[in-house]
Order: C-alpha cells, then sequence, then structure tokens
C-alpha cells in the first residue's frame, strides 16, 4: 500500500516537472506556436495569455477527464473541442468585461486558443487516460511550462524593443531601441534562437553526464 | 468599378501585406510540420484554401443570418468551430467520394486542417474588420488561402535547399526555419504600404 502511494507520487512530481522542462510545450514540443509568437510583443499580454491558456487547459481536462469513460473515439476530438470552445467563451467574455484594454490587445488570439494545438493534445495523451488528480497535476504543469516560455520571449522582445521591462524603463538612456523586435520578424528570430539555446543545452548534458 | 476595385484590393492585401503565415502568426504548426517537400506544401495549400474559402463564407453566412439577428453572438466560437469542423468533414467525404485520386494526394492534412488556426482566424478577422459584404468575405477568404500557400511554398522550397547546407548543430531542424521565417517576414514587410 505504502509503495503504491509512493509511486503516485513519484508520477506527480514527474508530471509536473515534465510541463516546466522535459516536455515543456513551447520548447521542446513544439506545440501552440501561434499564440507564443503573436502575443510575445511585451511581458503583459504574454502573462494574461499564459494565464488564459492554464484556465482553459486546467478546465477542459478536469471535464475531459471526468467524461474520459462516456467518449465515443470517432467524437472524441469534436468533444474536446466543443469542451474547450466553451472554456474559452468564459474566459474571452471575462476579459472583455474586466480588462477591456488588454482584450483588445489580444484580439482574436483569445478565441484562437480554442485551436491551440496544446490542450486538444493534452486532452488526447493526458486527459483522456488518467484521473482526476493527474489530469489536474497535468494541466497546471503544462500551463506554467507555456506561460514560463511565453514570459521569458516576451521579455527578451520587450527590454530589446522598448529598454522597459513590464512598461518599466530599465536600460540606461544611451540605449537605442530595437523597434525590429516588436515586429512579427523579432518573434521568428527570437523564437530561432531560443529554440537553439535550448537545444545546446539538452545536446551537452548526456555528454557530461557520461564523462 | 468601384467594388471591383475594393474587392482586388481586398484581394492583395490579405495575399501580401497581411498575409496570415508572416504577419499574423496564423497556421505556424503545419508551416513548420509540413513543408519539408514543395509538393506536400502545395497539396496543404490547396485543402487549406479550399477548406478556408468554404468556411469563413459559411461563417460569415451564420453570423449575418442566424447569430446577430437572433442575439447569439455568445455561442460564435462554438459555433464557428463545429462549422469548421463540419466543413472538414465534408469536403473529405464528398473527395473520398468523387475525386479518390485527389483524396489520396491530400491524404492526412484533412483532418489535420480542423485544428489549422489559419482558417478559424481568418473567420475572426472576417468579423473583427466588420466585413459587412458577402462577396468581399469570401474575396478575403480566398485570398488567405492562396496567401497560405505561397508562404508554405517559398519556405518548402527554401527548406529542400537548406538540407543540403551546413547548419550549426544546435540550430538543425526548427531554429533554422523559424530564423529563415523570421527573414521571409521582413522580406514580406517590403509590401506594406503598397496600398493606402
Amino acid at each position: 500500500m505504502k509503495t503504491n502511494a509512493q509511486t503516485s507520487v513519484s508520477i506527480c512530481k514527474q508530471t509536473l516537472l515534465a510541463g516546466l522542462w522535459r516536455e515543456n510545450p513551447v520548447f521542446r514540443l513544439l506545440l501552440g506556436m501561434c499564440p507564443t509568437l503573436a502575443v510575445t510583443a511585451a511581458v503583459k499580454p504574454a502573462l494574461t495569455m499564459g494565464l488564459c491558456v492554464i484556465f482553459v487547459l486546467l478546465c477542459s481536462n478536469i471535464v475531459v477527464s471526468l467524461m474520459r469513460h462516456l467518449l465515443k473515439p470517432h467524437l472524441r476530438i469534436l468533444m474536446f473541442t466543443l469542451t474547450i470552445a466553451t472554456f474559452v467563451t468564459i474566459a474571452d467574455l471575462f476579459l472583455q468585461a474586466y480588462f477591456p484594454t488588454m482584450s483588445e490587445t489580444l484580439g482574436p488570439y483569445v478565441p484562437l486558443i480554442i485551436v491551440n494545438c496544446i490542450i486538444i493534445c493534452r486532452a488526447e495523451a493526458c486527459a483522456s487516460k488518467n484521473g482526476l488528480a493527474v489530469s489536474i497535476i497535468d494541466a497546471l504543469s503544462m500551463g506554467a511550462g507555456f506561460t514560463l516560455a511565453l514570459c521569458i520571449l516576451a521579455s527578451i522582445r520587450e527590454i530589446l524593443s522598448t529598454g522597459a521591462l513590464w512598461e518599466i524603463k530599465i536600460m540606461p538612456d544611451i540605449f537605442t531601441p530595437w523597434t525590429a523586435m516588436r515586429m512579427p520578424v523579432g518573434a521568428f528570430i527570437t523564437l530561432g534562437l531560443l529554440l537553439a539555446l535550448v537545444n545546446a543545452i539538452t545536446v551537452r548534458k548526456p555528454k557530461s553526464a557520461a564523462q | 468599378m468601384d467594388t471591383l476595385t475594393t474587392l482586388l484590393l481586398a484581394f492583395i492585401s490579405i495575399v501580401l501585406i497581411n498575409n496570415l503565415v508572416f504577419t499574423k502568426f496564423l497556421g505556424i504548426c503545419p508551416y513548420l510540420g509540413v513543408s519539408g517537400r514543395i509538393d506536400m506544401a502545395f497539396g496543404m495549400g490547396l485543402a487549406v484554401t479550399f477548406v478556408v474559402t468554404l468556411a469563413g463564407t459559411l461563417t460569415f453566412l451564420l453570423d449575418h443570418l442566424i447569430l446577430i439577428p437572433m442575439n447569439l453572438e455568445v455561442t460564435r466560437y462554438v459555433c464557428y468551430i463545429l462549422v469548421i469542423a463540419g466543413a472538414v468533414q465534408l469536403v473529405e467525404m464528398y473527395l473520398r467520394k468523387f475525386f479518390p485520386t485527389l483524396y489520396d494526394s491530400f491524404g492526412i492534412f484533412l483532418p489535420l486542417i480542423t485544428t489549422n488556426c489559419a482558417i478559424l482566424g481568418l473567420c475572426l478577422f472576417i468579423n473583427l474588420w466588420q466585413i459587412d459584404n458577402l462577396l468581399e468575405a469570401v474575396v478575403l477568404s480566398f485570398g488567405a488561402g492562396i496567401g497560405f500557400t505561397i508562404a508554405i511554398c517559398i519556405m518548402a522550397g527554401i527548406r529542400e535547399n537548406l538540407d543540403l547546407a551546413d547548419v550549426p548543430d544546435a540550430l538543425k531542424g526548427a531554429p533554422i526555419t523559424l530564423i529563415t521565417a523570421g527573414l521571409l517576414s521582413m522580406a514580406f514587410m517590403g509590401f506594406t504600404g503598397m496600398i493606402k
């Protein structure tokens, strides 16, 4: 009995860590690229987007996990999408009501969470096979990993494009803002270089372990 | 004449200036995934063009004939995604029955299109830009598909040659593709200002 509890704890721990680094949705799985690139011109919208995704992921994982025995194989993607669309509508209406300016900045990228591959991927790979607890932890961990990646990318782009972080000036006056970082170009190239960095780190790790 | 000019301008703007891939970041996943070979990229582009034209028109009609008159805008996203999934399913069944060779060449792309953000994104943009003319909505949807096809084919052409290039290990795969996409989007920025 004790070992059983221990294994379930270790499964939870593994799931928790997987989302943050080993299976980080943005850096390792390359999922959910559209919002990653589109909303990361500054940290505030990026964080809002991350929180929206965590909310939707959590709710859809809970619902999918609860109805996993009722799902028919050929209709399951449709069921996932409808569940997700419902929660995205809730998140979108909430943003419109309480943060109208933020809702305008994010524009159509909030409703586009519906087709964000991360959420469907987690519903398919985790929630439709596992119990409630694992699904919740998985949603939190994947959501946190996604938000973290978004914030890293957004801070780099915001510092270089405006010399500020969270709209607070941090660079000296002598710094010339790189306007290109605010454009789509900046998004593509920064993400490309970050992915290269992650690749370089993961390639080095097994080598140093072998030595 | 006036409407014709408007339609032409709308078409050019969605293909070049507001290209979904390079300026709105829509459809990046298939863009990174299947843009390895030029013939596959072209097939994917055609399939997307077909579905996006259908979905854009249908969601526009749904919005203006049912949702807005009946004050049901709250259910817009759920309805849109249902229409898109339904359109994809219809196209798939129709092609399998009447054009089996075309169906085989589209292969796995068709079901994938449901979760292609370019399609839902375009339907949302038509709504956001407050297009209230059916003809313009159809032209915009078709143009978006063409723009996607152009983007994915350019990329596939570059990637076929990239295989022969000596890329540093860490940059292989997705990173170099993203950087190439960045350079391409910079090139597409040159079209900004073409239409006032």
